[in-house]
C-alpha cells in the first residue's frame, strides 16, 4: 500500500476517531458520540479489573422486559484518582447511568456518569470524563 | 501548596459539585469547571507534578545518578501514548508518517491495532498486548507508561515499571551489546562462560549503558524478539532493532528522556519516539501502584463487553 493510500485510509478512519481512551486498550471509535443513553437499573456486578472495569445493570423496560446493560470505565489505576474504588457499587443497589452506546447497537457503552438515588455522582476521568463534562445537564 | 493539599482541595471541590447537581449554573461554565476539576484530580495518588511547584527553582543536578522514583512532570497521563508513540502518533498527518522500508510497511499492515490509522474493533485485533502477552521493551515506555523507579548497583541500572510490574536491567559493568542482534547473546569477557545465558532474542532485549558525562546516561539495547509491537498503533520492529535511550539529569528534581528507534530492516533511518520527555523525582515513600494484565479478567471483559461492543456475539469461547 502506498503512503498516499495510507493517508486516504487515515482520513477515512479519522472520521471515526473520537478520542483516545486514557487506559489505551482500545480507541473510543467503537462508541457513537451521538447516541447517549441514560438508564436506571439494579446493579448485578461491579467488575473491578483490567483492562477496563465493567458495571452490569439489569434495566426493566416499559414492556416489563429486563435488559442487561454493561458499561465500561477505565482500568482501576485510572479510576482511583477520581474517587472510584472496588466498593463503588454493590449488587442489588439502584443506579442511573449515562453511556455512549457502542456502534454495534448492543446494550453496552462507555460510562460517562453514574448517579445514585441520593444524588451522589461518580464521573470518570480521561476522554470519557471530558465527554461527561460536556454531557452535564 | 503541596500535591496532597492540591488533591484534597480538588477532591473537595468535586464533592461539592457532585452533591449539589441542581444548583443554578450555566451548563457550559459547569462543564468547564468539571473538566478543570477532573484535570486536577488526574494525578497518581501521592505524586507531585511541576504544577505543584510553580515558580520554585530546583536545586543543582547531582552527579552520575538517576536513582529514585519518577513520575511524568507535566501530569499523570502525559505518557499514555494511546494513539502511538508520543513524537510520531498514528494520526494520518504526513509529518508523522514513519520512514518504513517496504518490509517494514508490510509488517505494519499485517498488524491489526485498535488505535491509529489502521485500527480495527477490539474483537478483530491481533495486538499481543490485550491477551497479556509480554509488552517487552520499548513498548513498556511507548504505551501505558506510568511511574518508574530506578535502582542503581555498581554493575546495573535497574528500572521498575508499573504496568504488569515489570523490570529491566541495563548493565553498567562495561560489557558490550551482542554483536549479532539476530542471534544475540552476551559475549564472554571476564564473566565465567557458565554464568552466561544461551543466545536468544528476548522480549526485553539486551541493554548496556554508561555515563557519557556527569549528567548524561546513554543506554543502548538490541537482541529483541520481534513478536512485540512498538506501540498501540501497530508499529512493528524487526530483530535487527537497536534502541538508544538518553537520560539527561537537568536539575535536582528532573530528568529528560529521549528514545530513538534504529531498525534498518523496517525503517530507512533512525527516528525518535519521544524527545526530552520530562520526569519529576518523587518522594522516596511513593509506592508504584499495581496494574496487571490478567488473562482471566481479559477473557471475561471480552465476553461481557468487548465482543458485543464490536458486534461479535461469541468468538468460540
Amino acid at each position: 500500500m502506498s503512503s498516499s493510500s495510507l493517508r486516504m485510509m487515515a482520513v477515512a478512519v479519522g472520521l471515526l476517531i473520537v478520542s483516545a481512551s486514557a487506559s489505551a486498550h482500545h480507541s473510543a471509535a467503537i462508541f457513537d458520540p451521538n447516541k447517549r443513553v441514560t438508564v436506571t437499573g439494579i446493579v448485578t456486578e461491579w467488575f473491578w479489573a483490567n483492562p477496563h472495569c465493567l458495571l452490569s445493570l439489569d434495566v426493566k423496560g416499559a414492556d416489563g422486559q429486563v435488559v442487561k446493560w454493561v458499561a465500561e470505565t477505565q482500568a482501576p489505576p485510572n479510576m482511583i484518582p477520581y474517587g472510584w474504588s472496588r466498593q463503588s457499587f454493590k449488587a442489588g443497589e439502584e443506579v442511573t447511568i449515562t453511556v455512549e452506546q457502542a456502534r454495534s447497537g448492543k446494550p453496552v457503552g462507555r460510562l460517562l456518569r453514574a448517579q445514585f438515588p441520593d444524588g451522589r455522582t461518580l464521573l470518570p476521568g480521561g476522554s470519557a470524563g471530558a465527554a461527561a463534562a460536556g454531557a452535564q445537564p | 501548596m503541596n500535591g496532597r493539599t492540591v488533591a484534597a482541595a480538588a477532591a473537595g471541590m468535586v464533592l461539592l459539585v457532585c452533591l449539589a447537581p441542581g444548583r443554578a449554573q450555566q451548563p457550559q461554565a459547569q462543564a468547564q469547571q468539571l473538566q478543570q476539576q477532573q484535570d486536577q484530580l488526574n494525578r497518581q495518588p501521592g505524586a507531585v507534578y511541576d504544577a505543584d511547584f510553580a515558580g520554585k527553582p530546583s536545586g543543582p543536578a547531582p552527579r552520575r545518578t538517576l536513582a529514585g522514583t519518577w513520575e511524568f512532570a507535566a501530569g499523570r497521563n502525559v505518557a499514555i501514548q494511546a494513539t502511538g508513540v508520543m513524537a510520531m502518533p498514528s494520526d494520518g498527518k504526513p509529518e508523522h508518517e514513519l520512514p518504513f522500508t517496504p518490509e517494514g510497511r508490510a509488517a505494519f499492515l499485517a498488524n491489526k491495532p485498535t488505535f491509529g490509522v489502521t485500527q480495527v474493533p477490539s474483537a478483530m485485533t491481533n495486538d499481543p498486548m490485550p491477551g497479556c502477552d509480554p509488552q517487552g521493551f520499548p513498548r513498556i515506555v511507548l504505551h501505558n507508561a506510568h511511574t518508574e523507579q530506578i535502582l542503581e548497583t555498581p554493575m546495573q541500572m535497574i528500572i521498575l515499571y508499573q504496568f504488569n510490574k515489570k523490570w529491566r536491567t541495563i548493565w553498567t559493568d562495561g560489557r558490550a551489546l551482542p554483536t549479532d542482534p539476530e542471534n544475540p547473546g552476551w559475549a564472554p569477557t571476564d564473566v565465567p562462560l557458565k554464568d552466561l545465558p544461551p543466545p536468544e532474542p528476548r522480549w526485553w532485549g539486551y541493554s548496556v549503558g554508561q555515563w557519557v558525562d556527569d549528567y548524561t546516561f546513554v543506554a543502548e539495547s538490541n537482541g529483541f524478539d520481534d513478536r512485540t509491537w512498538l506501540d498501540n498503533a501497530g508499529r512493528p520492529h524487526s530483530t535487527a532493532m537497536r534502541v538508544v535511550e538518553t537520560y539527561r539529569r537537568v536539575d535536582a528534581d528532573h530528568v529528560e528522556k529521549t528514545l530513538v528507534i534504529d531498525d534498518p530492516k523496517y525503517y530507512t533511518r533512525p527516528w525518535a519516539a519521544f524527545e526530552r520527555l520530562r520526569m519529576r523525582l518523587q518522594s522516596p515513600h511513593l509506592e508504584i501502584p499495581e496494574q496487571e494484565c490478567v488473562p482471566s479478567e481479559t477473557a471475561k471483559y471480552n465476553k461481557l463487553f468487548g465482543d458485543p461492543a464490536a458486534g461479535v456475539d461469541d468468538r468460540g469461547r
